[in-house]
């Protein structure tokens, strides 16, 4: 191991944290896939590869991913709830892989709903 | 691929007692076996603090908390948690009152109240890595103090901090710093003094396991403040984990050339070495501690000169506890004025507190100076258990006092910020340096022990004071006498032989002690026994004058007795008791009402233990 000079360590720093930023529970968006019976059923899983997937291959360190069970719209599993910070979260259904790639490209990354694929924008009222 | 959820599995001594390693290698197994082990990660982390419910396990980055696990929960949680989406709640924390479990670490009220500083890093990091210490700025406020800061700020930034020593005396860390610097004679070193000895104190053995780096980081830019080329941890032998774990983050800083010469080309040089102590109390003294360092018997010695001018190998040397240290780069890197606007007027910042005794959530917690003992017990603490009453608290160790429970009718004056001085309760005292050496107590290291009313005071002064009795160096003669000729008193009182001359005569000798004795340990020893003397002094008098122990707790004073109702309709004579008996000295027959025979009984209890129907009565 080679001495560190003071720029290596904000690297090894801005490295590290992309690791361990999830513990701090901080992320500019949070993916939810449901994964209830009904969503593993119709691919949940597959579809929970394809959103760690592309965090990968697109390197993004501030997406959170999370799991819950069903949301009650069993006929359109697989489904995800993307929840970007500050805005109200909308829900995804019916999706494949290549539906997942686009949100990613369009919501997650871009910025703006991908409508087409979305069931609605908000959650119901608890309580 | 990245993680998606990391399993932050708590390994601190206390939950590893209770088996954690058992679980986490449930638990990777689990995962592998569902093939989830690219999704999700195991961390071991330091502890988390809250010992009482462990073995426990924080999922992030929901940051639910699931707790009291064995190898036999995990493929429920595996297959409900990771797999389902559904937290377990059946292996959540429920609080006593509570009427559902509590999901999340950070709505637990044992979290919700504490402000953490020196454990800024428990439970997010694994301490074994030091990549995981400086993903959270670690080794920033280094750099800081290398590259924007001279020594002379560094230390005016800590002496405006308001930092004082967390090992216990509370003395100005910056005014210590300066000292040193301007001392004269070369080298000069620097220690940390992590020989913690405190019956049920666990705050520095904590930081060791959970965050060493923290304490390397601080010793580094004290090295800056000072001067220094050189640093000893001395560590008590009987932390295996945090000796460990400390050992391997100097290793891996001494690889990322964080430790050595010319560390990060700014020319300053500093090295850490390890010293081990075999377990004496006294070694926690700072002249003990060095002259352990220097191989010689840990014998204190008179101050001065104190160890800022003539301390390891006779140079001027910086000594400062483990939690100071720790303390220390988040004070560089956020600055003085952010850590000096946390806590009262004359203590600031936060401190840890081991919170241990009769209160439910048992823990280490780290708190603001200034929260008042109330909020410490009940709304982090949770209260007395099995709905007993509150008693008293100890605070500082063997060399602290007892504080008794709200004395409404005697109530302390307390001066608030503003000048205006007002009546209040004990447990709403704000705790500081001041305010506990007020009530005949101190700060100590930070071992809180609650009591309930089955705490006989004159007992646990008895245990304290045998525990500093046999820790007494003997380099001195009021420590060395003084400490033994109070044990035996207090021995004579426990066991119904006591006189009220005794009581005089225990207190004489305590302040004799007190004021006389070379070191730390002899000027604190007495202080449990005369703080229980002042708030307890009915439960003395009840031992010597009418042979009673008000609390059932000294067995030579009671007397036993089997209810013969109870003894028949609950329990049908069963005769455990009489079987079990040492001395043979209880009577009856099958379906009769026992009988214990006061002539042969020798008070050992056993009768009371083993009878399932509480018909055993002790008086």
């Amino acid at each position: 191991m080679p001495k560190l000079k003071i720029e290596d360590l904000a690297r090894i720093r801005d490295q590290a944290r992309r690791s361990t930023l999830l513990r701090e529970g901080a992320g500019r968006v949070k993916i939810i896939v449901h994964l209830g019976t009904c969503g593993i059923a119709a691919g949940g899983r597959n579809i929970m590869a394809a959103v760690l997937r592309e965090l990968e291959e697109r390197n993004l360190e501030d997406v959170l991913v999370s799991t819950s069970g069903c949301a009650g719209l069993c006929s359109r599993e697989p489904m995800m709830t993307v929840e970007v910070l500050g805005q109200a979260p909308v829900k995804y259904v019916d999706l494949t892989e290549g539906k997942v790639r686009e949100i990613f490209a369009e919501h997650i990354v871009g910025g703006r709903i991908a409508e087409r694929y979305a069931l609605a924008v908000g959650s119901e009222r608890a309580m | 691929m990245p993680y998606r959820v990391h399993c932050m599995v708590c390994a601190g001594t206390g939950c590893v007692s209770n088996r954690s390693l058992d679980v986490r290698e449930a638990l990777e197994r689990e995962i592998r076996k569902r093939g989830l082990q690219e999704e999700i990660q195991v961390v071991t982390t330091g502890c988390n603090g809250f010992c009482a419910v462990g073995p426990l396990m924080v999922v992030q980055p929901d940051g639910i908390f699931y707790q009291q696990l064995t190898p036999k929960d995990i493929p429920y949680l595996v297959e409900e948690h990771f797999i389902k989406g559904r937290p377990a709640q059946k292996l959540m924390y429920t609080p006593p009152e509570a009427p559902s479990p509590i999901p999340r670490m950070s709505d637990i009220p044992f979290f919700k109240h504490q402000r953490l500083i020196a454990l800024r890093n428990r439970g997010l990091i694994d301490p074994e890595k030091i990549e995981d210490y400086i993903a959270r700025d670690g080794y920033q406020a280094l750099v800081k103090a290398l590259t924007r800061m001279t020594p002379e700020q560094i230390i005016e930034e800590i002496t405006r901090s308001g930092l004082r020593g967390r090992g216990g005396a509370g003395f100005p860390t910056g005014v210590k710093w300066r000292k040193v610097r301007e001392a004269s004679g070369e080298p000069k070193y620097i220690i940390c003094n992590g020989d913690e000895g405190d019956p049920g104190a666990f705050m520095d053995r904590s930081i060791f396991e959970s965050d060493p780096h923290s304490v390397i980081e601080g010793m580094l830019i004290g090295a800056r403040a000072i001067g220094a080329r050189h640093g000893v941890v001395y560590i008590r032998n009987e932390y295996p984990l945090a000796l460990e774990r400390i050992q391997i983050a100097i290793q891996q800083a001494r690889e990322y050339g964080l430790l050595g010469e010319n560390i990060l080309d700014s020319g300053l040089d500093f090295d850490i070495s390890v010293t081990r102590g075999a377990g004496a109390f006294v070694c926690g003294e700072e002249t003990a501690l060095i002259a352990s360092v220097e191989g010689r018997l840990g014998d204190p010695r008179a101050r001065p000169p104190y160890p800022s001018e003539y301390g390891l190998w006779g140079k001027p040397t910086c000594i400062n506890n483990v939690e100071t240290w720790a303390n220390v780069p988040p004070i560089i890197m956020h600055g003085a004025d952010w850590y000096s606007q946390i806590g009262t007027e004359r203590s600031k910042g936060t401190k840890v507190f081991s919170l241990v005794g009769k209160v439910r959530n048992t823990g280490l917690v780290e708190v603001p100076m200034g929260i008042t003992l109330r909020e410490l017990i009940y709304d982090i603490g949770g209260g007395i258990p099995g709905d007993k009453k509150f008693k008293a608290v100890q605070t500082g160790g063997p060399s602290g006092g007892c504080i008794p429970a709200g004395m409404m009718d005697q109530p302390i004056e307390y001066v608030a910020p503003d000048g205006k001085r007002e009546a209040r309760d004990y447990l709403d005292l704000p705790i500081d340096y001041e305010s506990l050496t007020d009530v005949g107590s101190m700060m100590g290291s930070g071992g809180l022990v609650v009591m309930d009313e089955d705490t006989c005071m004159v007992d646990v002064a008895r245990y304290f004071l045998a525990f500093t009795q046999d820790e007494s160096c003997g380099a001195c003669t009021p420590c060395r006498e003084g400490t033994k000729l109070m044990l035996d008193i207090l021995n004579r009182i426990v066991e119904g032989h006591g006189t009220m001359d005794d009581l005089r005569a225990l207190e004489e000798i305590g302040w004799v002690v007190k004021q006389t004795s070379l070191c730390g340990l002899g000027k604190t020893a007495p202080n449990p026994v005369l703080t229980t003397i002042k708030y307890f002094r009915d439960e003395y008098v009840a031992h010597i004058e009418a042979h009673k122990c008000p609390a059932r707790v000294c067995r030579e004073l009671n007397t036993y007795r089997i209810d013969p109702v109870i003894c028949v309709e609950r329990g049908h004579g069963c005769g455990v008791c009489r079987r079990e008996c040492p001395e043979k000295a209880i009577f009856g027959e099958k379906n009769q009402p026992h009988r214990i025979d006061p002539a042969l009984c020798k008070k050992c209890g056993v009768c009371v233990d083993v009878c399932h129907f509480n018909a055993v009565i002790v008086e």
